[in-house]
């Protein structure tokens, strides 16, 4: 297994991580299909299933998976970043 | 790849022209207060197996129509061979009994009052082991892929379950619902975010309409207790496996349905009158929902999970996949269909499809499913409110 970052599709904003990551080391992004998306380092240890930031987003942007808005950043998010229940929020039920 | 059409599939015919792949002689209580009688009926006669449950007393409208629903379907089921039903008054007994009595399957309502425990358990016993003799001299016969009737609901989701486990179960059913299988798929809350995709896949107006109005009751419900669902919706188990909001783990479960059209939006625990993909309106509390499954006539479930969802039902196989190694590493023992493959992608989806199918015709054909051996029995009624 060469990827270490499996995507819904190659313009998402995040990709889910296969095995648990670790911080600095540079990981290789493929979609389903198999096309390869790139590689990003990563910032912070990502455990198996997390999500990592493939770009940078701003507080507020929407949040991109399967090709659609999953949710928005509540704070900057750079490339390579984990990407969790800490800067990302819902948009639907909110309170 | 497996053709639908090509499985070999055996089960009971019962006098309705459905098929079960279970045989079970069931002894169900109307109300929690019979749980007692049913179990001592149970645990006298071999062969048969109790269902004992929380509800059934000073409920009133919707809620007590459901849950009559609920346990009468149960009966209606096709793994169903036999019931005997008791309650602690007839009156209500009967009403399950002759709901049951439509199918035309063997049937016996028993009430405790006037009666007591014991005398009530020595009739009910009597009849059921009548009713367990007549079972087992059922045999299995061969039945076509249009008669079978089968579920889905996810649990435990993780980021794993969007891309490989409910993918797979969705390829599944694009090819079951092109050979003319029926398949129910529901929960309701769980399709915030991806709705508009069940939305545009509603065959008619009227389907729309009516899927429109379940999920913007359910959205309502949740809305109006003005709480931040994060830990219950998603669950801390989906956040712990990497899902962060609703309308992510909403995108992975409607993987489900693949490219199926929604034939119908039913009301939990009714039966669908057609063939292809069903919605029902319905929680996504795992036991709550394959017990609404059985009672609307599933013989089978599919259950994608990701985490380690370990439910079962009594009276339904629950068929379970996964695609996370962690999972498969680790509890082993729950998973019936291993789509790790996926994810190192040694495994293409229709691979996977056909490896799901491999263990729904086995199952169907009379091995026991993960949550058969261990004995994951859970049988929970869906309570739509408090009790008088």
């Amino acid at each position: 297994m060469k990827h270490g970052i499996l995507m819904h599709e190659s313009g998402d904003d995040v990709g889910v991580a296969v095995g648990d990551l670790k911080k600095g080391s540079k990981v290789g992004a493929v979609t389903l299909e198999g096309e390869a998306v790139g590689a990003v380092k990563l910032l912070h240890d990502v455990p198996l299933g997390h999500k990592v930031a493939m770009r940078a987003l701003d507080k507020g942007q929407k949040v991109i998976k399967y090709g659609r808005p999953v949710g928005h950043a509540v704070a900057p998010i750079a490339k390579g970043a984990h990407v969790h229940t800490h800067n990302v929020k819902t948009s639907r039920w909110s309170v | 790849m497996m053709k639908p059409e090509k499985m070999k599939l055996t089960g009971y015919r019962r006098p309705n022209g459905g098929y079960g792949i279970r045989n079970h002689v069931i002894i169900l209580p109307v109300d929690d207060i019979s749980n007692a009688a049913a179990q001592g009926v149970a645990s006298l006669i071999k062969g048969t197996m109790a269902l004992p449950h929380a509800y059934g007393r000073l409920q009133f409208g919707q809620d007590l129509e459901l849950t009559f629903r609920t346990l009468a379907g149960t009966g209606r089921n096709p793994n169903i061979a036999a019931a005997i039903v008791i309650g602690i008054e007839p009156k209500w007994t009967d009403r399950i009994v002759k709901e049951i009595a439509k199918t035309g399957k063997p049937v016996a309502g028993f009430s405790i009052e006037r009666h007591g425990d014991l005398r009530t358990i020595e009739k009910a016993s009597r009849k059921a082991m009548e009713f367990v003799q007549y079972a087992t001299e059922l045999q299995r016969e061969p039945f076509p892929v249009k008669k079978l009737l089968m579920s889905t609901k996810c649990g435990e989701s993780d980021t794993t379950t969007g891309l490989a486990s409910c993918p797979t179960v969705g390829r599944v059913f694009e090819r079951l619902s092109a050979a003319g299988a029926t398949m129910i798929f529901g929960e309701t809350s769980e399709l915030t975010g991806g709705e508009d995709i069940v939305q545009s896949r509603c065959v008619n107006e009227k389907v729309l309409g009516e899927f429109n109005r379940m999920f913007k009751d359910y959205t309502n419900l949740i809305s109006g207790q003005g709480v931040d669902l994060l830990g219950s919706q998603p669950t801390e188990g989906n956040i712990r496996g990497g899902l962060t909001t609703i309308e992510e783990k909403a995108m992975g479960n409607i993987q489900k349905i693949g490219r199926c059209k929604v034939q119908s939006a039913l009301d939990p625990a009714v039966e669908p009158d057609g063939p292809g993909l069903h919605f029902m309106d319905s929680s996504s509390a795992a036991a709550e929902m394959v017990t609404l499954c059985g009672a609307a006539g599933s013989v089978v479930h599919y259950f994608p999970t990701g985490q380690g969802n370990v439910i079962g039902n009594p009276i339904v196989p629950v068929i379970k996949l996964s695609g996370n190694p962690l999972t498969l590493e680790t509890m082993s023992e729950h998973i019936d269909v291993d789509v790790t493959g996926i994810l190192r992608l040694e495994m293409t989806l229709d691979q996977a499809a056909d490896a799901a199918m491999k263990t729904l015709e086995s199952t169907i054909n009379g091995r026991l499913t993960a949550a058969e051996a261990l004995r994951h029995d859970e049988f929970v009624l869906t309570k739509l409110y408090r009790s008088a």
